[in-house]
């Protein structure tokens, strides 16, 4: 009897490094191409063309540059715990790298979307920080951040580092939800989420339009960056094998 | 081959069995070493005792303060306890026996958490209301303070445990074993904290124990299963 073919086949050949590495050698120009456009006319648009708020004035522009930063750092988290669970169940070394290449890029963007929250928040909220249950639930994810990346930095050997790491990335997990419906279990300051996939936004079209070519654009540069650690992460854990030292020899 | 497993499953011991010799063998090592017994309840006094000299000395001001610094003075004495949690056993070997054994590790780690919560959670628990003194925390606290340590130390020592087994066969576990746990305790200390302080104010503090259980709740069914991972991935290595 034929196997179904239910996978496609470049699926599983992304776990062997070398298929990976030439594989995201084939997207990362398309994906870096698409995140410098998006993310420049995203931003052009969004600074110079879009309309100003009626209350906030032009204030509320950081939107733009805070929603799909604190958006990246919950997908990146989500990614990081799938891609720990794909590790720990299939052994598989590239969800290994790819868990340990996600972490930096989550916590960064974690970083900024509480830097522009706190820059918004002064001239909006009058403070730079509240303890609001949005903004704690986002400082305890870049802080889980940093526990994955101590844990895996703490640990010599590489695969010990990851499984280890994809332990707490998982356990990490009841965190995300808790971000995610904190506005609208608790009544805080912060405002409810702008985009939900069941309705309309409640901004106007112009205004909310940029914001989701800069959230795509987020997600594109997301993937680039992303790509390009797993591509250095590949080179270094795979160095002692042959079709490494050959592409090296190319250069 | 089918007899060989048959009669091993016979003469396995029954699960509860298995969880009261675990348990035995904790107090047993616990008791013969009484400073670890000790040290955390030490350090839960002596950092309540910081904050009067600390911050202020005025009773009406420490009286806020209570709920919050007992809860944070448990929740660092649990942590502090925690590194020991396994690494007698990791260096000694037993912990190895432990993971061979054809007994199901879930009931074990469980069974090796409980001990050490008897011994360091519920402990603190009974020492709360001294502190409690000490910082004026009013009368009226003292039983929502209780409560909420019974059913929050639990927590704290499963999700600690976590922690531990995932540093056990690194040499220096200590800092880094509060840079992983911390985050995960933010919610126990929220609800725990606020049930206190909804209790001296005299608000109804059900729905904070409501969810300081559901808290303890997951944390019994899921840690386990996360320390036991944790414990393979830190011998195999």
């Amino acid at each position: 009897m034929a196997e179904k073919k239910w996978m496609p086949r470049w699926f599983y050949q992304l776990a062997s490094p070398r298929w990976c590495y030439q594989f995201t050698g084939k997207l990362l120009p398309w994906f870096a191409v698409a995140a410098a456009v998006l993310l420049i006319g995203g931003t052009v648009w969004a600074l110079a063309f879009a309309p100003a708020d009626y209350q906030q004035g032009n204030s509320f522009r950081i939107i733009y540059l805070h929603v799909p930063a604190a958006i990246l750092a919950q997908s990146a988290y989500m990614l990081m715990a799938v891609a720990g669970a794909i590790g720990l169940i299939w052994k598989m070394k590239v969800a290994d790298m790819v868990l340990k290449s996600a972490a930096p890029i989550g916590a960064s963007m974690a970083v900024l979307a509480l830097a522009t929250g706190a820059i918004w928040g002064k001239p909006t909220w009058g403070s730079w920080w509240v303890w609001d249950a949005r903004l704690t639930s986002m400082l305890i994810l870049f802080f889980l951040y940093l526990g994955v990346m101590a844990l895996n930095s703490a640990i010599e050997n590489e695969s010990t580092a990851a499984q280890a790491s994809a332990v707490l990335a998982l356990v990490g997990l009841v965190n995300i939800p808790i971000i995610k419906y904190s506005v609208e279990w608790w009544n805080t300051l912060h405002q409810p989420a702008t985009f939900k996939l069941t309705e309309k936004p409640a901004m106007p079209v112009e205004m909310w339009l940029p914001l989701l070519v800069m959230v795509i654009g987020f997600y594109c540069f997301f993937a680039v960056s992303l790509m390009q650690r797993l591509r250095n992460e590949i080179i270094w854990r795979e160095r002692r094998t042959g079709w490494v030292r050959e592409l090296l020899n190319k250069q | 081959m089918k007899m060989y497993t048959n009669s091993r499953q016979n003469s396995s011991p029954g699960v509860t069995k298995l969880f009261m010799a675990t348990c035995r063998r904790e107090f047993l090592l616990s008791f013969r070493r009484k400073s670890d017994l000790v040290n955390p309840l030490i350090f839960f006094l002596m950092v309540a005792t910081l904050f009067p000299l600390g911050v202020s000395p005025e009773p009406g001001f420490l009286a806020q303060l209570a709920p919050g610094v007992v809860w944070v003075a448990a929740l660092l004495a649990t942590l502090l306890s925690m590194d020991v949690l396994f690494r007698s056993d990791y260096e000694d070997g037993s912990l190895e026996q432990l993971l061979l054994s054809p007994q199901p590790l879930f009931i074990v780690v469980l069974a090796k958490v409980i001990a050490h919560w008897m011994m360091t959670g519920l402990a603190l628990t009974l020492m709360a209301p001294l502190l409690g003194v000490m910082l004026f925390l009013p009368a009226e606290g003292m039983p929502g303070l209780m409560l909420s340590l019974l059913l929050g130390t639990p927590t704290l020592s499963l999700v600690g445990a976590i922690g531990a087994a995932l540093t056990v066969g690194l040499k220096k576990g200590g800092v880094l074993i509060s840079l992983l746990v911390l985050p995960l305790y933010i919610p126990v200390l929220i609800f725990g904290s606020s049930a206190v302080q909804a209790a001296v104010t005299g608000l109804p503090l059900g729905g904070y124990l409501a969810l300081l259980g559901a808290l303890l709740a997951l944390a019994l069914a899921l840690a386990p299963l996360a320390i036991s991972a944790a414990l393979r991935i830190s011998i195999s290595s």
